[in-house]
């Protein structure tokens, strides 16, 4: 089948960027969207063009590097899915497709559609893990958790760290991401002790780095690839806040946080 | 004080202001609209129960206190995170579809910025009877003939519809939003507070406008004294 891309082309994140048109010829619905885009590259190649730069890694839906802006959705039509798992049946033939990257500005353009999601990891620095003795590995099942908190924490353990919630998000606000980041953790028993430090680190830092605030659209969990529910991001604010009473009982003390 | 700022300053702080501001507004429309829909027992029992809002002297007071600090907070709050939120985005996307976020999330500042309006318009209009376009002749002792003369201007009633159509799609999200913020809810709960916040709103939205229909059509009409 054919289609017509317009591709948004940027050198860098201090030049200006433009949707550029291309025709792809020959797109067979069996390629991912990753394929497609490898091929019209190859065509760019030799004719001596310069290839479209985007990210993508294990092509198999778990890394989150393939970030793309297709139509209008993150990641494209299909829910709960990577642009690398998204195949081209999902398109047809003479339809135009618009490729954008992840527009915020905590992830700028490092060129065309990659984006620099470094912001995402300094999040998870400023608390997404616990502080033990790494000593001999513990018995398996030594610390017993119930089915049902064991089950949600892997529910927010699934996301995977693309930011498609933060392109999603009308206000590019990262809230999705941070939320799954907090809550796996502390929800579970190895987490509690740094449970109050780390959802204020944590929320500090998305702070920080300039994403928007919540307005609790929903688009975020409609894009996330994981389909990490917003449920999360009530459990983040109820943590927030708790903490945050706590921090004034224990003020004095000498340090912030604690149970 | 000190821990109070700094939850201010981060983002879910702010958001924690306009859900509790918003909540306290959603108290007040509710009690506001019972109130007035007592338009319907006749003249007397609204004016009587106007004149005993009245008498409640410093609790009236009070309230109005509150309600003011409330509508402040919760504009400030919606000034910084509007403007926060633009600043993340400064290159916006050449095309862009919405998946899940309803029509009333969206139009969250607008529908506010119109509520704004109608609240003063409303104080000066009900209250202080001072608006242009307001009810003639105004007497404070008689509230129930300045609702009827002041929705036979039709300009007027149009203008309260609109603004009870921004309230409702405003209460539509909001109610349900504000418990999400608050961090009250969950999976279980979800659905109920969707639909709470629906019913709310469409609620509101009629038994509000229902007045200045009423007027409208003739169906309430001024009272000699
Ligand atoms: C005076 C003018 C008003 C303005 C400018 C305004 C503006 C806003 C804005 C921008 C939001 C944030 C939307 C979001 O974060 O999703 C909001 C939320 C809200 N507003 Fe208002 N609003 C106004 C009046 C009111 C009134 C009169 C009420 C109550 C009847 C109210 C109740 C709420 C509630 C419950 C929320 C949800 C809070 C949350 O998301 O947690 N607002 N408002
Ligand atoms: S929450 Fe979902 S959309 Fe956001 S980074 Fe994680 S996997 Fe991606
Ligand atoms: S390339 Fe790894 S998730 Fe798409």
């Amino acid at each position: 089948m054919k289609l017509k891309l317009h591709i948004w082309r940027q050198d860098n994140a201090k030049t200006a960027g433009k949707m550029v048109s291309y025709d792809a010829n020959h797109v067979s619905p069996d390629m991912s969207f990753l394929e497609m885009l490898d091929v019209l590259n190859q065509e760019l190649i030799t004719k001596g063009d310069d290839p479209v730069a985007f990210d993508h890694d294990c092509r198999e839906g778990i890394c989150g590097a393939c970030s793309m802006v297709i139509n209008g959705i993150p990641h494209g039509p299909q829910r709960a899915t990577t642009t690398c798992q998204l195949h081209m049946r999902s398109f047809k033939d003479g339809d135009e497709v618009y490729i954008e990257p992840w527009r915020a500005e905590p992830f700028p353009v490092i060129k065309d559609l990659a984006v620099d999601r470094a912001a995402l990891d300094r999040i998870i620095a400023a608390g997404g893990f616990i502080s033990v003795g790494t000593g001999a590995p513990p018995d398996g099942n030594a610390i017993p958790i119930a089915k049902e908190i064991s089950d949600l924490a892997m529910d927010a353990a699934a996301c995977i760290g693309c930011g498609a919630c933060v392109a999603a998000c009308p206000n590019g606000s990262a809230m999705l991401f941070t939320a799954a980041k907090v809550s796996h953790l502390n929800l579970l028993p190895q987490g509690e002790p740094e449970k109050d430090q780390r959802v204020i680190n944590m929320v500090a830092q998305m702070d920080a780095e300039g994403f928007g605030n919540c307005t609790n659209y929903a688009e975020c969990q409609a894009a996330c690839p994981k389909e990490i529910s917003i449920q999360f991001i009530a459990k983040m604010n109820r943590d927030l806040i708790r903490a945050k009473l706590r921090e004034g009982n224990n003020a004095g003390s000498g340090k912030t946080g604690g149970a | 004080m000190t821990g109070v700022l700094s939850f201010y300053r981060t983002s879910i702080g702010k958001k924690v202001v306009m859900a509790v501001t918003g909540l306290i507004g959603v108290g007040f429309v509710i009690g506001h609209m019972l109130g007035n829909l007592q338009i319907y027992l006749g003249a007397e029992a609204l004016n009587k129960y106007a004149a005993f809002l009245k008498s409640t002297g410093e609790l009236l007071i009070v309230v109005r206190v509150v309600l003011l600090t409330a509508v402040i907070l919760h504009i400030i709050a919606a000034v910084q995170l509007t403007i926060e939120n633009r600043k993340s985005r400064p290159q916006r996307y050449v095309k862009k579809q919405h998946v899940e976020s309803t029509f009333a999330s969206r139009t969250m500042r607008y529908g506010g910025f119109i509520l704004l309006l109608f609240i003063v318009y409303h104080i000066l209009h009900f209250t202080i009877g001072k608006a242009p376009g307001g009810p003639q002749p105004f007497d404070v002792h008689n509230v129930y003939n300045n609702v009827v003369y002041g929705f036979q201007n039709l300009w007027v009633s149009l203008f309260y519809i609109l603004a009870m159509l921004a309230l409702g799609l405003h209460m539509a999200h909001g109610v349900w939003s504000l418990f999400q913020t608050l961090g009250l809810n969950n999976r279980r709960f979800n659905r109920l507070l969707r639909n709470a916040a629906l019913g709310i709103g469409t609620l509101l939205f009629l038994g509000n406008i229902s007045i200045p229909i009423a007027v409208l059509v003739g169906f309430l009409e001024p009272v000699a004294k």
